[in-house]
């Protein structure tokens, strides 16, 4: 393993930075250096805030991305397989897509108000178009050849999807997933800082707010963490998941 | 070997894709149990005629049947072997569960299958890789797996296209008898399209030699070698060695 080699160019510059810091002299309200940010961080720890604030995000992350690639997974799946449906909705998909997710905020707050509710419906709004085309072209780029083997067995509509279109393009869906996740996280965390009172956005705001400098920077790494830890989880499971298919190539860099 | 109607029956059958004529006056029956070779430059239509029967389209003109019904939708009667095997199989399922695909696909009961799948993969030689993926096979291991699939309907018809075109000469021999030996045990009908002469000769009672351009028959031969064939003993016979001269100049005359 050479994986310290990876951390060698961020230990160093948060030497330098520390070294930058303590050259200067007084303190500062507006940053602080990685010494204090660490020291903030355990404090956050131990305090137990941190953990409230990191389940608060991740509980409307998991919960926004459920709903919205599973219903981006269906709407893909039923648009991918039948081109009524698709000249039907075209129109509909291209005007709602391009609406910025953050831009949906104040209507939400108007449905649900503070908590869970708006935040979640929100990152489910941000994850559904991604799964939703990155399904339709899943299904789209299946081998012709399994479909002329469902047709030739003569499997029915609910065999063909789920023994044939589904696990093909499992591989896909699941690039889809990874992908929406990181959106999700995005978008959790930016709902959190512009409108919703909890979670680490709104840590993140009050830390600000207060002139914490170091608590900021120890909760943007603690964020930075989360988001790393998460694409890491999916791309082991990912590997897990297609080791054995010669279809897939599960050497993908992280 | 005449029985009161044939197997497989073309009447006139035509083709049109797209304004092009790819089949053209194809005329032909093939009796229950007899194993006919199609032969042709590549291009002349041989896929699509296994494409036809299959059910997987339809003619323009004539008719295609089996057993005296017309063939308009895939039917459990018919089985179809593709070339490219590595896109055939399923590379999320082991070599077990390719072939529990067919017995899925047939509502066989879950209870039954094992013992059906194991009988499958030793017809097949393939005891001792029931657990492995497409990706672990060789190619001729992954082509004896999608014939285990194909099997595993029981058909009473095996079309297969090309299937040894992209393995090399010892594997193919290995299962050119093979086959013979599944489907001499079952009366299989056997449509088998192939564009090496040899190949046709050595399998086939019967052989059809396609045109293209539209693609239409050009030549149909007899092929009265005795069975059991045999890799040394056929090839050496005299008439094996007269047919394959007489196919030869009629491929060449064809430009084929």
């Amino acid at each position: 393993m050479k994986a310290w080699r990876g951390a060698l160019v961020p230990v160093l510059l948060l030497a330098l930075a520390e070294l930058a810091f303590r050259a200067r002299s007084g303190p500062s309200d507006s940053l602080a250096p990685p010494s204090q940010a660490i020291a903030a961080l355990l404090g956050t720890l131990s305090d137990g805030s941190l953990l409230v604030g990191s389940a608060e995000t991740l509980a409307t992350l998991l919960g926004g991305l459920a709903i919205g690639s599973l219903a981006g997974l269906g709407a893909g799946l039923a648009l991918g397989s039948s081109d009524l449906l698709r000249r039907l909705t075209f129109l509909s998909i291209e005007m709602l897509r391009p609406i910025p997710s953050v831009a949906l905020l104040p209507l939400s707050l108007l449905i649900f108000g503070f908590g869970y509710g708006m935040e979640i419906a929100v990152i489910a709004f941000a994850t559904f178009w991604p799964s939703l085309i990155l399904t339709q072209s899943a299904v789209a780029q299946i081998e012709p050849r399994l479909l002329e083997v469902a047709r030739l067995l003569r499997l029915s509509r609910w065999q063909r999807a789920t023994k044939i279109v589904l696990p093909a393009a499992a591989p896909r869906l699941m690039t889809a997933l990874r992908l929406a996740a990181g959106v999700a996280l995005v978008v959790a965390v930016t709902a959190e800082i512009v409108s919703n009172p909890q979670g680490l956005g709104h840590d993140l705001m009050v830390a600000q707010e207060t002139l914490r400098p170091a608590r900021t920077l120890a909760l943007l790494f603690w964020v930075g963490l989360i988001g790393w830890g998460k694409n890491a989880v999916l791309l082991r499971l990912e590997r897990w998941l297609f080791a054995h298919r010669g279809d897939v190539d599960t050497r993908i860099a992280t | 070997m005449s029985l009161p109607h044939p197997a497989l029956e073309f009447a006139a059958v035509a083709l049109e894709l797209g304004g092009r004529a790819i089949l053209e006056d194809i005329d032909f029956t093939v009796a229950r149990g007899e194993f006919v070779c199609i032969i042709g430059a590549s291009g002349c239509g041989k896929t699509t005629l296994l494409r036809l029967l299959a059910g997987l389209i339809a003619p323009s003109r004539g008719k295609v049947s089996l057993d005296g019904h017309l063939v308009a939708a895939p039917s459990p009667q018919v089985a179809l072997v593709f070339q490219d095997y590595g896109r055939a199989l399923l590379p999320w399922r082991t070599a077990t569960g390719n072939v529990s695909l067919a017995l899925e696909a047939m509502g066989v009961p879950v209870g039954e299958r094992p013992q059906l799948i194991a009988a499958l993969l030793a017809k097949t030689g393939l005891v001792g890789h029931a657990d492995k993926y497409p990706s672990q096979l060789s190619g001729g291991m992954q082509q004896r797996l999608q014939i285990a699939r194909s099997l595993a309907q029981d058909p009473a018809v095996l079309l297969m296209d090309e299937p040894f075109g992209a393995l090399d000469a010892m594997t193919r021999q290995g299962l050119q008898d093979e086959v013979l030996r599944i489907v001499g045990e079952r009366r299989t009908t056997v449509l088998f399209v192939t564009h090496d002469l040899d190949e046709a000769l050595y399998l086939g009672d019967r052989l059809i030699v396609l045109a293209a351009n539209p693609g239409r028959i050009a030549r149909t031969l007899d092929i009265a070698l005795p069975r059991p064939r045999n890799q040394l003993a056929t090839r050496e016979n005299p008439e094996f060695l007269r047919l394959r001269r007489d196919l030869f100049t009629t491929m060449q005359e064809m430009g084929a």
